[in-house]
């Protein structure tokens, strides 16, 4: 691979691993929910990051060229090689955790692949036009939970401000350029972060403003996903993942 | 509510490329493929059948995916090999295409007068949904997501039943 390629590899690699990670954290309410429906809810917005995943592990397969399969990349890789937002990873707590995060990331994605629709790159323009109709969808049901959460009872507004709390230092990341992500967008393959970072403020808080609640500065503070340096969850994340590829190597459904 | 049927451009444009198909009998033969979590519904008339050729004695078949994680379609591409091949196609190969992206749009008015006939509200483009059972207008939704990723769960006000609704996507 020369440099461009290694450059697009990296980025599928980590846009396949922001999704699959979210996925299976997502998953985890399966069975879990408050009650049936939002357990099939939260299945099939996994089902959907796992689609996406897909996608990209199946492109960086072919762009890298040496023969591995989306399933090698996905269940024969160390944490350290995973390089997804910190954010994705970070346990599913509880609901109005799991909920606010995914406002976050809803809107971050209606944006961002907005922009990744326009790529260069053919493959990922298609990827990008198919997961945004996705991630709008998710949006429609994601708003109103925050609003039933926040002006709910003392409960459950108490748990949405305690989640905002505990989000805030992972949300700088979604906007972070690393050097290989900025020649790409340079060459209009990828899309600078940076770019939608006040969009998604400003939707953000005007989304809160209904309920009165403020967003509390973004900038960038805990960080390292991109690099493969993790919080302490997701090696506990994987090796639950992981486990049925490592046991049994290339073992099929 | 009764709707007077017209074609959407996505679906006229799919329809232009059958009737101009160089080999319409393996079209026909498709016919034969379902859709394995909406009974009766062919992949031609779900809309995810893109195209078909011979090439150097191979028959490639080109289907989009409906949701970009949807499980069935790997269940559709066994069966297409499966009735190709015992139709006397020995190689076939399917191709997952992601342009153009699947759409409701592209569904045949066979397919969703079909999934009225099983209970399901066809997809709307304005979101005007109403009961299978009754045609009431007057219903409410349950859950965004039903009983896969395609479907969103919804009531009617009026006979009470409770249907899947196919989403406009």
């Amino acid at each position: 691979m020369n440099e461009q390629q290694t450059n697009l590899y990296r980025f599928l690699i980590a846009l396949a691993d922001d999704s699959i990670v979210l996925s299976h954290r997502l998953s985890e309410w399966c069975s879990n929910a408050p009650y049936l429906e939002e357990d099939l809810a939260l299945s099939n917005v996994a089902l959907d990051y796992l689609g996406r995943a897909r996608m990209f592990y199946q492109y960086a397969a072919e762009v890298e060229g040496k023969g591995r399969t989306e399933d090698d990349l996905a269940y024969h890789r160390n944490e350290r090689e995973y390089t997804n937002l910190l954010i994705h990873e970070l346990p599913i707590n509880d609901f109005a955790f799991t909920m606010l995060r995914q406002f976050y990331l809803d809107v971050f994605y209606v944006k961002y692949l907005q922009k990744l629709s326009l790529s260069q790159d053919k493959m990922i323009a298609a990827i990008a036009q198919k997961a945004i109709k996705e991630s709008r969808y998710h949006l429609k049901r994601s708003e109103p939970w925050i609003i039933q959460l926040a002006q709910g009872t003392e409960e459950s507004l108490n748990r949405i401000l305690v989640a905002k709390e505990e989000l805030n230092d992972f949300i700088g990341e979604l906007f972070d350029m690393s050097e290989w992500e900025k020649s790409l967008a340079e060459n209009g393959i990828s899309v600078d972060r940076e770019s939608i970072k006040a969009e998604w403020q400003a939707y953000v808080q005007g989304f809160f403003a209904q309920s009165d609640i403020e967003l509390d500065s973004v900038e960038l503070r805990v960080h390292g996903g991109r690099e493969g340096i993790h919080t302490e969850h997701l090696g506990h994340m994987l090796s639950e993942m992981q486990y049925l590829q490592r046991a049994y190597p290339g073992n099929e459904w | 509510m009764k709707t007077i049927p017209i074609l959407s451009p996505e679906f006229a444009q799919r329809r232009a490329v059958r009737l101009a198909a160089s080999h319409p009998e393996i079209w026909d033969l498709l016919d034969g493929v379902y859709d394995p979590e909406l009974p009766g519904l062919t992949i031609w008339d779900l809309g995810v059948l893109q195209d078909v050729r011979m090439v150097d004695g191979v028959c490639e078949v080109d289907i989009t995916l409906t949701y970009s994680g949807c499980p069935a379609v790997d269940a559709m591409t066994k069966d297409i090999k499966k009735v190709l091949n015992d139709a006397g196609y020995e190689k076939v190969n399917v191709k997952v295409v992601l342009t153009p992206a699947w759409s409701t749009a592209m569904m045949s008015p066979e397919g969703k007068a079909h999934l009225k006939q099983i209970n399901i509200a066809p997809p709307s483009e304005k979101d005007e949904i109403c009961c299978p059972q009754c045609e009431s207008s007057k219903v409410h939704v349950i859950s965004q997501f039903g009983s896969t990723a395609c479907k969103a769960l919804y009531q009617c006000n009026d006979c009470h039943e409770t249907f899947d609704y196919f989403k406009h996507f």
